[in-house]
């Protein structure tokens, strides 16, 4: 990464979209927790989203916010607390905790609430980009339920900033629930974990999440009652897990739990690659994470897992993909030079390709944005 | 077009390709019964190949054409175009793979809707419901981003579809997402589903399916006035409930509904409120315990909470009887399908019953109240000259009454071709050239439901140039759609 890159922050979207139509290419940022994501890039200076920070509105009786891009989850998340409630993404917030709003949409990135509440994707009900030739459009609007015109909120999300720059979005929000509590089933055969963890996954419980964790022969199934009235769940998660052979634990003060699975999606100087499977895969991907050496969090009934080494080379990125294929294998943190030996994207169908091209051609007629980060460019 | 005619007979045998206009009067029109126009030709293919070889025949003659299901769409989305070939899918109905394990259920896109609950139950259940879900297509739900009463807590089609195969508009077959979630690349998959048929036609689709709740409660709560119960949807929200439905009907839709199914409504009740609550056993009869509080507090002069699955059933018959009853009350009636934010009702509402005295006619009012989807029917008299024109007017400025508080055009029956006038309302020529973008990049030939969606249909350039207003346009002067 060039440290001589000039970067800019414009006041607003339209000052920010003019910079786009007139400038060349950019490396876009929010809050740069993730820009060692995607191919490695040297655009010649940085396009920031941080002075785009504000909560515009938050209509607390329609459950709605609208934010600009820039703006911290975190301060969002405690702006919206004073009300009760929350916008249910909960995705690792990078150092100093400086994640923003669009940077998670834009990355696509989530964490353990995705379980009930989804992504971004699921969240956001209406969207401003700036696209790469500097036209200003906005699509969906500030309703939860809206189906005019396309849903470019859609393909943005994800699109890691190469079609153009996400600068505000309407979001749906949650109450936030009147209690939680967590039920931690540790156990050492990872037979054993996934099948509790799939067992839980098909209860009519409405968990709020259900994670997985395995490192050093060692795992737990994480499930987190929330609700007016949490215990009954919680004994019958205990059920479950003890059917399946697990300790269970009951933990009242859980956000320490939580937070140490955020983390484990993360790895400063060393690796992670994102598996995304079917929920039955579970026990072939945490063999294989046993195996290479790696430790994993997951969303378990989500097909979703973090497998982060502390040193891994391209080998180790091969050796899963081939063993675990057909499911994707991405590779987010990583050092440079594995970025730069194999693609970190997973491979693209031919007819998806070719279409994925056309898109990129008619958002980013110039290529100015993030060239060359991801997938097709 | 005949030429085209005896490609698509070989593509499908001559059983399934319908050319006499008697046999094409059957398509003229979709589920908006306003619009009329029968194709040139109808086809039925019996395999994603024979779609793809279809959609290809037709690239190559240079011919529009539009995707069908169950044609139960009340926008228009499913109209045909006089000069094109309309793609019946009703023969694409075989659900391919139950994977029950995974969550996941992969169907044809002729399968109804109900079909998928049925082939994934007692387990689990497939969450978003539009009222047609018998006969109502997985296909034109995945074009219309379909929702329904429980949308309120469980999300809309979009939220469900987890892979699609796609057949574009040159015929080239498309693979997006699966049975995993995360696929690589841009979600091309989220930008399809909701694309009213202009993006292709998909040709197998592969759906979340979510486990059946352990209980599930409901109850119908009569008010004095419509402000009173959507009073009382304000404070369920406020106390942190999220109800699977949350259904609100004022008194003419009522007594349409009454003269239907006999529920004895009392008399005297200017608004019904029904709440459905599910979830864990324990979370659900407290929550109800909750809303019958609040119902109580707002002077509900009855609440009746269903004991059994006939009770629930019953509650639900009388709301979802309300379209086809209207039909006791009012020769002609037109749905809309505005959206607003849920604070906004009361003013709305009383917005709405100002525009129908103004236009000397009678609105009833039904709504997904939870989520802010309205569904005025303005009701009106075919016979009476000049009416259907003045329920129209009225009908559209519902709708100006709904973008003038921040809300919507459409909820979930799409823009079609019935709503795309008010498209340039909604949306500014940036936001339109947009969209125009995503089409092009699928179907630069502009084949796929065309005049559908976008206020006036217009051509792809080969490489897009910088959006630059015309000075015209920038005076004020002329519009670009």
């Amino acid at each position: 990464m060039s440290t001589a890159a000039a970067s800019f922050a414009p006041a607003s979207a339209v000052e920010l979209a003019l910079a786009l139509r007139e400038g060349g290419p950019v490396r876009i940022a929010g809050g740069a927790t993730k820009l060692a994501w995607g191919r490695p890039i040297e655009p010649p200076s940085t396009l920031s989203t941080q002075a785009l920070h504000r909560l515009l509105e938050h209509s607390a009786g329609d459950l709605t916010a609208i934010v600009q891009a820039g703006a911290p989850l975190q301060a969002v998340q405690t702006a919206l607390a004073e009300a009760g409630q929350l916008l249910a993404l909960d995705p690792p917030l990078g150092d100093a905790g400086a994640a923003t709003v669009g940077g998670v949409m834009a990355s696509g990135d989530s964490g353990p609430l995705r379980h009930r509440y989804g992504t971004a994707r699921d969240l956001v009900v209406g969207v401003e980009v700036a696209l790469g030739d500097g036209t200003l459009a906005r699509s969906g609007g500030r309703v939860i339920k809206n189906v005019a015109g396309y849903d470019l909120a859609k393909l943005l999300g994800g699109s890691f900033g190469t079609l153009g720059v996400i600068t505000e979005v309407c979001v749906r929000l949650h109450p936030r629930p009147a209690r939680r509590l967590t039920v931690c089933a540790r156990g050492d055969d990872p037979q054993q974990l996934a099948a509790a963890a799939l067992a839980l996954g098909h209860a009519p419980l409405e968990l709020e999440s259900l994670d997985v964790c395995w490192a050093a022969g060692e795992g737990a199934v994480l499930a987190r009652l929330a609700g007016t009235a949490p215990e009954e769940g919680a004994r019958k998660t205990c059920a479950h897990a003890q059917a399946a052979g697990l300790r269970c634990e009951l933990v009242e003060d859980d956000e320490p739990l939580w937070e140490r699975q955020r983390a484990g999606q993360r790895c400063a100087g060393g690796t992670v690659v994102r598996v995304a499977a079917r929920q039955t895969d579970l026990p072939s991907v945490l063999r294989a994470a046993q195996r290479l050496g790696a430790a994993l969090v997951g969303r378990a009934a989500l097909g979703l897992s973090w497998l982060r080494f502390e040193r891994a080379d391209a080998d180790h990125v091969r050796a899963l993909r081939t063993e675990l294929a057909p499911a994707t294998c991405t590779v987010l943190d990583a050092p440079a030079q594995l970025r730069a030996a194999l693609d970190p994207w997973p491979e693209l169908g031919a007819a998806e390709l070719a279409l994925t091209r056309r898109v990129k051609a008619r958002f980013d007629p110039r290529a100015v944005c993030n060239p060359g980060l991801f997938v097709a460019g | 077009m005949s030429a085209l005619a005896r490609e698509l007979t070989r593509i499908c045998g001559s059983e399934h390709v319908v050319t006499h206009p008697h046999a094409l009067r059957t398509y003229e029109s979709d589920g908006l019964a306003r619009y009329r126009v029968p194709p040139a030709v109808a086809v039925l293919p019996g395999s994603t190949e024979e779609v793809r070889r279809v959609v290809r025949a037709c690239h190559e003659a240079g011919v529009g054409w539009v995707a069908r299901g169950s044609g139960t769409g009340l926008s228009g989305g499913a109209l045909p175009i006089s000069d094109g070939v309309l793609l019946v899918l009703s023969r694409l109905r075989r659900i391919l793979d139950v994977d029950l394990p995974n969550q996941r259920v992969v169907v044809e896109p002729g399968v109804t809707n109900s079909e998928v609950s049925h082939a994934v139950a007692p387990t689990h259940f497939y969450p978003p419901d539009p009222s047609s879900q018998i006969v109502c297509s997985i296909g034109g739900n995945v074009a219309e981003n379909s929702g329904g009463a429980h949308c309120f807590k469980y999300g809309f089609t979009t939220n469900y579809v987890t892979g699609l195969e796609v057949v574009c508009s040159d015929g080239e077959l498309v693979t997006l997402g699966g049975k995993a979630l995360d696929p690589p690349g841009y979600d091309l998959l989220g930008a399809f589903v909701g694309s009213e048929g202009t993006l292709g036609v998909a040709t197998e689709i592969t759906l979340r399916v979510a486990p059946l709740p352990e209980r599930v409660r409901a109850l119908v709560a009569f008010f004095g006035s419509t402000r009173a119960a959507g009073e009382v949807v304000s404070e369920i929200v406020a106390a942190g409930i999220t109800p699977a439905a949350i259904e609100m009907m004022d008194r003419l839709s009522m007594r349409a509904a009454e003269l239907v199914t006999g529920a004895g409504a009392p008399p005297a009740a200017r608004a019904s409120l029904i709440v459905e609550l599910d979830g864990p056993a324990a979370e659900c009869e407290g929550r109800l315990a909750e809303v019958l509080a609040l119902c109580e507090r707002a002077g509900a002069s009855e609440v009746r909470v269903a004991r059994d699955e006939a009770e629930r059933a019953l509650i639900w018959k009388g709301r979802k009887a309300a379209f086809a009853a209207m039909g006791r009350i009012t020769p002609s009636y037109y749905v809309q399908d505005g959206v607003i934010p849920r604070t906004k009702l009361g003013e709305v509402l009383e917005r709405i019953d100002e525009l129908a005295a103004e236009h000397g006619l009678e609105v009833a009012n039904v709504f997904h109240a939870g989520d802010g989807n309205l569904h005025p029917l303005v009701c009106y008299d075919d016979s009476r000259p000049g009416e259907p024109e003045r329920a129209e007017a009225l009908a559209g400025e519902i709708l100006d009454a709904c973008l003038a508080v921040g809300g919507s055009i459409t909820g979930e029956h799409g823009v079609g071709v019935d709503k795309r006038a008010h498209m340039p309302r909604m949306f500014g020529a940036a936001d339109l050239e947009a969209f125009h973008r995503l089409r092009c990049a699928f179907d630069p030939a502009g084949l796929a439901n065309p005049g559908k969606v976008m206020p006036v249909p217009r051509l792809c350039g080969e490489v897009p140039g910088p959006y630059r207003a015309h000075p015209l346009e920038r005076a004020g002067v002329a519009e670009r759609f």
